[in-house]
């Protein structure tokens, strides 16, 4: 079996995504409790009112966070709720500039500075979180453009994480949801919603279990479940089909594996 | 100097987290916003100073013409290049500095991480294997979430998504609070074990 | 700035140089993997000095509060590391991020995992429903038995290493979940990069083929 060139296995499974994104089966999706809490969650803060929007992700793992952040956006500004966000993330700028810019400005005609900001990064980490939690302006006196904040209409009556009616958090790992949760929901009680990367949202289940987190919107399912609940079918509705023969096709390669080495296994003397 | 000084910040500044967290008096938090803008600060400066380790040892492998030495021309160009456009065209929407990095940073990443996929079917054809009653828990538990939560899942079978679910927040979910639970503890003593001076692996030799 | 074609061509050109690594390592991987270096880099610091350095650090230091005089001599001290004799004054600096990490680290871990999760399991053990009471079971002994695993102080036998090896089984249960998880990211990421390579650059273009 080791002989077994693996390239042969990296064009099958090329041609396993290839092929549902160039032909879209469309199978239907469920919804998840885990979706469906997050999406109540924000459904429940008031028409209006501030959310905080920490985009902790960077291109790595657009794929997986960007879809997410889109549906997260288009549910807030429906409600017309003012967002501010900000990065921990050093590539996390102009990824949030883009999702602020396409739902805020393009889907629903949100004014820069009135409506929403992108507050850009800090470094930091746990400190700029803690920070935040605390002073909004002293940890951001400009926004991603350096323009001081108190000049924005947006950030009247939005001193500190505990002004905000809900925290979003899209996470792609280390500073994210974890130190979120640690930091800021923890301290301040502050309901949170997080969205993260297929791969860190098994550690997060405690947190759900919890009431720590109001919601857990988990890779790029969890988005094209959010996706659908918000009614606007993204990237990441179109992936599914792909995504379902990806797993199929790794499934079926653990059982070739084990076929193949118990029968070789079988065969030595 | 060399070690009493560092020690002495570590246990005032670390000692003064635990402190603004337990008394709550605008005093404490002044201080306590001060030390963590400070903290800000320098930690950027730490960035810098990595980048600029990356060029100092690229410009070294040039200079010494090491192996793939050319290869470090395109990343001190590019590191050039962005640090320029960046700092004297600004940051913003419609600047040199976003469209490369929404279009050469971006995809680079991207495909760099997307690679796993085809390693991830590769170790899966090849490293795994069956053999024990834990790798069988293993094995039945991925193909369970594998197929529970995208849609083809309840297409083989329409109670699949809702026992990848209970997998996911039942059992996943204990064992996983009790590695938290470990960790929390870990990290806590190891905490308290630097800021007592107890731990100073951080300072390095000497 | 430049035209979306040109740069849509460069990201699918730095795409497919990067993807050639799956047939062989290249001078057009390693070309777009040391340019990938470099941009990094560059990126990082440009964004460190608009966000960080001007708003937080000189502005208000140029605005008269002197206090930041201190993290900057810290700040700078840290590139001693690049001296043969002043290399002990960077510590200062990591001291300073040591200490702030530890600290938040105790408060963060204490009370939002260590309190927080052993409160959340006080579950009881009788519900109204039997998947409810069922379920609450299995969390209550697997995170005993898990955490029994994790109890090294004595040794694993009898009672003990029974619990343990049921500790094992529920941890195994967790990590086929993760590695279900993990699968489900990977694909995510590629499927991302051929969606690029099949609607988004061919759309800079003004082709539009796949809906």
């Amino acid at each position: 079996m080791e002989k077994i060139d693996r390239r042969y296995i990296f064009l099958a499974i090329l041609l396993l995504v290839l092929v549902p994104l160039l032909v879209p089966i469309g199978l239907p999706i469920r919804v998840s409790r885990e979706v469906q809490s997050g999406y109540d969650a924000v459904a429940e803060i008031p028409d209006g009112s501030t959310a905080y929007f920490a985009a902790d992700y960077d291109p790595a793992t657009m794929p997986e966070l960007h879809p997410m952040a889109l549906a997260a956006l288009d549910q807030l500004f429906s409600k017309n709720c003012k967002v501010i966000g900000a990065c921990l993330w050093p590539a996390g700028p102009p990824l949030l500039e883009d999702a602020l810019r396409r739902i805020g400005e393009e889907r629903y005609g949100k004014k820069y500075g009135v409506d929403f900001v992108n507050l850009g990064y800090k470094p930091g980490n746990e400190v700029a979180m803690v920070s935040v939690g605390r002073s909004i302006r002293a940890t951001f006196p400009t926004d991603f453009y350096g323009t001081p904040v108190e000049s924005l209409e947006v950030m009247r009556g939005a001193a500190s994480l505990t002004d905000m009616a809900i925290l979003v958090n899209i996470s792609a790992g280390y500073p994210g949801t974890k130190e979120w949760v640690q930091q800021v929901q923890s301290r301040y009680h502050v309901t949170m919603v997080a969205g993260c990367t297929a791969v860190s949202t098994p550690e997060y289940y405690p947190y759900f279990q919890s009431g720590q987190l109001s919601g857990l919107i988990g890779g790029m399912a969890g988005a094209a479940e959010y996706e659908k609940l918000v009614g606007k079918l993204g990237t990441a509705t179109r992936g599914m089909d792909a995504q379902s023969l990806g797993h199929l096709a790794i499934i079926a390669f653990i059982v070739l594996g084990n076929v193949l080495y118990f029968a070789t296994k079988k065969k030595a003397p | 100097m060399k070690k009493e000084v560092p020690l002495l910040i570590t246990a005032i500044f670390g000692s003064f987290m635990v402190i603004d967290y337990f008394v709550p008096h605008p005093s404490v938090s002044a201080v306590g916003e001060t030390l963590q803008q400070w903290a800000i600060i320098v930690i950027s400066f730490s960035y810098v100073l990595g980048v600029a380790n990356i060029a100092r040892v690229n410009g070294e492998k040039i200079s010494k013409r090491s192996r793939d030495w050319p290869f470090a021309i395109p990343l001190l160009m590019g590191l050039a290049f962005m640090l320029g456009v960046g700092i004297f065209g600004g940051i913003g929407e419609r600047t040199l500095f976003n469209d490369f990095f929404l279009y050469a940073y971006t995809p680079m990443s991207g495909t760099m991480f997307s690679l796993l996929a085809f390693f991830i079917a590769s170790a899966a054809f090849r490293s795994f294997r069956v053999r024990t009653l834990e790798a069988g828990l293993l094995a039945v538990a991925a193909v369970i979430v594998m197929l529970g939560r995208v849609p083809v899942g309840a297409e083989i079978w329409d109670k699949l998504p809702g026992i990848a679910d209970w997998i996911n927040n039942v059992p996943q979910m204990a064992a996983k609070r009790a590695i938290l639970i470990g960790a929390a503890l870990g990290a806590i003593s190891t905490g308290l074990k630097i800021i007592l001076g107890l731990e100073r692996n951080y300072l390095g030799g000497e | 700035m430049l035209p979306a074609p040109f740069l849509n061509t460069m990201a699918a050109l730095l795409t497919i140089a990067i993807f050639s690594f799956l047939y062989k390592d290249n001078p057009f991987y390693k070309f777009a993997e040391y340019l990938f270096v470099g941009i990094a880099a560059g990126y990082i610091v440009a964004l460190e000095y608009h966000n960080v350095i001007v708003p937080n650090l000189w502005r208000p230091l140029v605005g008269g509060d002197l206090n930041l005089l201190v993290p900057f001599v810290l700040g700078v001290l840290l590139f001693s590391r690049f001296t043969s004799g002043f290399g002990w004054l960077s510590r200062w600096a990591i001291g300073l991020m040591v200490g702030t990490f530890s600290g938040l680290a105790i408060i963060g871990f204490a009370q939002g995992d260590l309190v927080a999760q052993v409160q959340a399991n006080m579950l009881p053990l009788k519900t109204e429903t039997l998947l409810g009471t069922f379920s609450n079971w299995v969390i209550f002994i697997g995170l005993l038995s898990s955490l029994v695993y994790f109890f090294f102080s004595k040794e694993h036998k009898g009672a003990l290493g029974a619990s343990a090896k049921l500790g094992i089984w529920f941890l195994m249960v967790s990590f086929g979940a993760s590695y279900g998880f993990t699968v489900m990211s990977r694909f995510s990421l590629l499927i991302g990069r051929l969606l690029f390579l099949l609607v988004d650059w061919p759309a800079s273009f003004g082709l539009h083929w796949l809906h």
